[in-house]
């Protein structure tokens, strides 16, 4: 006996939450499929920032997306708090990427410069801070920060919490969540429909959102959706709780809600291998007490090791299957930032049967299609 | 030791000076293997045989003959040639054998041909309500304290809880002079039954004649209340007040100044766990242990695990498991053939074989009850996060939680300083329990380097390659 | 509180708990010297401000932190006591600089 839904989300991420949450407020029938406890669950190990300084280069439209989303984001936080109690402790005072030295400077002005140059790209505020600007802000930058960017629409918020608050607004709105319930198949059903089948239990439903993260590779293909996403290793480190120094957060340093330090992070090409690595770890160390000296000081008590959802050229999926229309693919690995953008937008195309074209039109997998050599 | 004597490789690195630690570091190091033995303590002993080389109570009545056990292991380890480096917290331990600590707010790393893990165990969690406030501590901090420094606590002193080292302080505050108020024993009636199969043998052990000479004498001199099914402690700012029940009678309060708890040891997962070591739920014990085989052989090769921290066998037991893991050590790096090692674990063998008889029913007798191994819904489930057994319970049903590590994202248990060392068994059970399975299925923290914290300044003295550095400067 | 018993006849030691001067003895950790001048509470948390002090006296629970000379969060049943140390209770937390 199959479950009937009218959409079920494969995976229980924050990216299949968001979605999850936006389909059950719309009313439909939803169920979320998930992995056990342990698993790979970029939602566990990320960096809690809702980020627009610096993305876009080689595609502007995503830079335009990941703006709706920082802007929609205070009114998402709001109805997370509205539906569940959970507060996502969303803070959006403007972000710092620091620069150490006159060469750092230099490049990041010229990356802004190219960012912001490209054709159709929508531009937005930032500016350059040279050292004692950006002492206002942080008296207690260290003697080898010569300035920084910084952009009035970055900010942060407790990752955590905004994943349990939607996690909570998907089962508060009816939504039923399933653990332990990895995908064996899925497959379209001939008068329309899916049925999806994990060991034990089997399901139907008129459409299915993809939103497993890396497992997407495994399970685009049964559904004619091509997925070429891999896993990137990011590590990270946090501190003892500190009471309240920095105001605003710097790309790969910033205060939680909780006081804890977050000191990151790591780009590595290592599969699907979730190790630490002391030197990695000492790396982000030694900078973040170049950038702040005060934190060496205090201790760390956790460290971790995640896997970002790697898309070929680093940028969104949102695609529709052609041959099993219904069947909607999405990857990621700025699942915190577009979480509100995935909850208010996506999951109302989604409803719809149609992705804008307008919004989303440069994320299909169709740009993957052009032939290596013209 | 001094810091510059450290060498950057140690044929055998052992970490922890207790019974398995420093027999395992005799052992080793008489077979030629060069043996490096880290401890976070002041002196040798670890927590059985605590301050046994300075303790002030010089008259042996008090901590009874089987604490001066450990002076003879101690004088054996401080012969054996084996470097000993005290004061020195280790927070990381990987597959490759490298071992990250640190002494005196100095990190080092040091490359071991096999480690033996001796970090043995530490009291169960007692979540009850109120078990936070100043004046609770854990009977082992009692004895502690009264091992290492002679101190005792002062005023009506109520001991609560259950297992043979309950019975043990109470007698050393008895022959102390320093009798407990009260004694709320835990012990469930049920466990009887279920205990009795194994009586015959227990009764065999010296343990049992001991044990009950010592029952005997806490309770000529201490009130006792068996069979208490609930507890809690309540006051503003301090322990004030226990009220216990007995099954269906009418609860009692009492006014306390201190309350000692108690409801047996477990395994010290962090160091092993960490270092990439499978554990395995050890059912009569109700917790995790680190897997391993009868030399002490983890799922990791070249790292063994002896004593309790391999799973709770009292501290003789300790010394035999230390004494074999060396012998294996040693054996690892060929200091000695197999024959050479087997023949000389023989008699350790044999009088581990002894050592451990009793140890079923122990087992089964003091096995806490379910309610004490849960939560109660005022209790902190987590004392560093401030989680409740209440928020555990519900997080657990509304969002289905399948396992410990989704509890974490949810509700921060096992994130704080202490790493789930005292709230990982009770968000376990509590999950099991909330999803009628058992433990074994629903698993325990991941958990990773540091296992003890060290500051960021340390951390940024740690060697990297050209590529890690790469992999995080990219501007 | 805790006392301690006649047999002990360590040397006292002179330190600073909060800018007052006490005394422990030689061979106490610092958690020790606080039980014994009646100190049960060393601390308040970060995430309420309960009042705790230290429950395991083996380092594994972190309750008994404490700054030490100038630095926080040090758990105090693993420092011995020093003569001239100075030791000051916590109250939520850790101040940047100390």
């Amino acid at each position: 006996m199959a479950r009937e839904y009218d959409v079920v989300v494969l995976g229980g991420g924050l990216m299949g939450a968001a979605i999850g949450y936006g389909l059950a407020r719309l009313g439909r029938r939803t169920a979320i499929l998930d992995e056990g406890d342990i698993a790979f669950r970029a939602s566990r190990g990320n960096f809690s920032l809702v980020w627009v300084q610096s993305k876009g280069l080689g595609m502007p439209a995503y830079s335009s997306w990941t703006r709706r989303s920082a802007e929609r984001w205070s009114g998402f936080a709001a109805e997370l708090k509205d539906e569940t109690g959970v507060d996502c402790a969303l803070q959006q005072p403007g972000g710092f990427t620091l620069l150490l030295s006159d060469a750092e400077m230099e490049r990041r002005i010229a990356f802004l410069a190219k960012l912001h140059a490209q054709p159709g790209f929508e531009p937005y505020p930032y500016e350059i801070w040279d050292r004692s600007r950006v002492r206002q802000v942080f008296p207690g930058i260290g003697p080898e920060v010569v300035g920084a960017s910084f952009c009035p629409l970055d900010g942060h918020l407790n990752a955590l919490r905004a994943f349990r608050a939607s996690h909570a607004a998907f089962a508060a709105r009816g939504g039923d969540y399933f653990p332990h319930h990895t995908i064996e198949k899925v497959e379209p059903l001939a008068g329309g429909g899916f049925r999806i089948d994990t060991p034990g239990s089997g399901f139907t439903a008129a459409k299915v959102v993809l939103a497993a993260g890396t497992g997407n590779a495994r399970l685009g293909p049964m559904l004619g959706l091509h997925a070429p996403v891999r896993p990137q290793r990011g590590q990270a480190l946090v501190t003892e709780k500190a009471s309240p120094f920095l105001t605003h957060p710097v790309v790969n340093l910033r205060q939680t809600d909780e006081g804890g330090i977050m000191i990151g992070d790591s780009q590595e090409e290592a599969g699907f291998d979730t190790s630490l690595g002391l030197g990695v770890l000492a790396v982000m160390a030694r900078r973040a007490a170049r950038m702040f000296p005060e934190v060496g000081r205090l201790n760390v008590v956790r460290t971790w090791s995640a896997l970002r959802v790697m898309t070929k050229d680093g940028f969104p999926i949102y695609q529709q299957s052609e041959t099993a229309p219904g069947a909607f693919l999405c990857n990621c690995h700025s699942g915190v930032t577009l979480a509100a953008a995935h909850a208010a937008l996506l999951a109302p195309m989604i409803d719809a049967g149609r992705l804008d074209d307008t919004l989303l039109g440069a994320f299909s997998t169709r740009r993957f299609d052009v032939p290596a050599s013209a | 030791m001094n810091l510059p004597e450290l060498r950057d490789t140690y044929d055998v690195v052992v970490v922890g000076a207790g019974p398995a630690g420093m027999s395992a570091a005799t052992a080793a190091a008489a077979q030629g293997a060069s043996v490096l033995l880290v401890d976070e303590g002041v002196g040798p002993g670890g927590q059985i045989y605590r301050a046994v080389t300075t303790t002030p109570l010089t008259d042996r009545a008090v901590l009874g003959v089987d604490y001066w056990k450990g002076e003879e292991v101690a004088q054996a380890f401080a012969a054996s040639g084996a470097a000993y480096l005290s004061g020195a917290t280790v927070w990381h331990l990987d597959g490759e054998r490298h071992l990250g600590f640190s002494v005196g707010g100095e990190a080092r790393l040091v490359q071991a041909g096999q480690v033996v893990l001796a970090t043995g165990a530490l009291e169960r969690p007692f979540p009850i309500a109120g078990w936070t406030l100043p004046g609770v501590l854990s009977v082992g901090a009692a004895q502690t304290l009264l091992k290492a420094q002679g101190m005792t606590a002062t005023g009506r002193v109520v001991i609560a809880g259950c297992g043979p080292l309950l019975w043990l302080l109470a007698s050393q505050y008895v022959a102390a002079g320093k009798p407990p108020a009260l004694i709320l024993d835990t012990t469930p009636a049920a466990n009887w039954r279920r205990a009795l199969s194994h009586l015959p043998s227990f009764l065999l052990t010296p343990y049992a004649r001991k044990g009950m000479k010592l029952m005997a004498r806490v309770r000529r001199a201490v009130r006792i209340v068996s069979g208490v099914t609930e507890l809690a402690i309540e006051g503003e700012t301090h322990a004030e007040r226990i009220t216990y029940r007995r099954g269906n009678a009418a609860p009692m309060t009492v006014p306390v100044d201190h309350v000692l708890l108690h409801q047996g040891v477990t395994p010290n997962l962090n160091l092993p766990a960490a270092a990439g070591c499978e554990l395995e739920w050890n059912e009569p014990q109700a917790c995790f242990q680190p897997r391993t085989d009868a030399w002490g052989q983890t799922t990791q090769p070249g790292i063994w695990l002896a004593g309790d921290g391999a799973g709770i066998a009292g501290a003789e037991a300790a010394a035999s498991r230390g004494t074999l893991a060396g012998l294996a050590a040693a054996c690892a790096l060929g200091r000695i053939d197999a024959a050479a090692r087997d023949r000389l674990a023989t008699p350790v063998q044999a009088q581990l074989a002894l050592q451990s008889r009793g140890r079923a029913f122990l087992d089964r007798l003091y096995r806490p009850a379910d309610a004490f191994r849960r939560a109660a819904d005022t209790a902190l489930a987590c004392r560093c996060e401030e989680v409740t057994g209440r928020q555990l319970r519900e997080v657990a049903d509304s969002l289905k939680v399948p396992g410990p590590n989704q509890m974490k994202t949810f509700l921060r248990c096992g994130m704080g300083p202490c790493q789930g060392r005292l709230c990982g068994l009770t968000v376990t059970e509590t999950i099991a329990a909330a999803r009628g399975v058992g433990p074994e299925e629903v698993g325990y923290y991941r958990l990773r380097t540091p296992v003890k914290p060290l500051t960021v300044a340390e951390l940024a003295t740690l060697h990297s390659t050209e590529d890690e550095r790469r992999a995080v400067e990219r501007g | 509180m805790f006392q301690r018993l006649p047999e002990d006849a360590r040397a006292p030691l002179s330190f600073l708990l909060d800018g007052e001067p006490v005394q422990g003895r030689a061979g106490d950790s610092v958690a020790a010297a606080l039980l014994a001048l009646g100190r049960d509470a060393c601390r308040e948390t970060a995430v309420s401000g309960a009042p705790r002090g230290g429950y395991c006296m083996m380092g594994v629970c972190f309750d008994c932190l404490v700054t030490i000379d100038g630095v926080g969060n040090r758990q105090a049943c693993l420092v011995p006591l020093r003569d001239g140390m100075e030791v000051e209770t916590q109250h939520g937390r850790r101040e940047p600089g100390r």
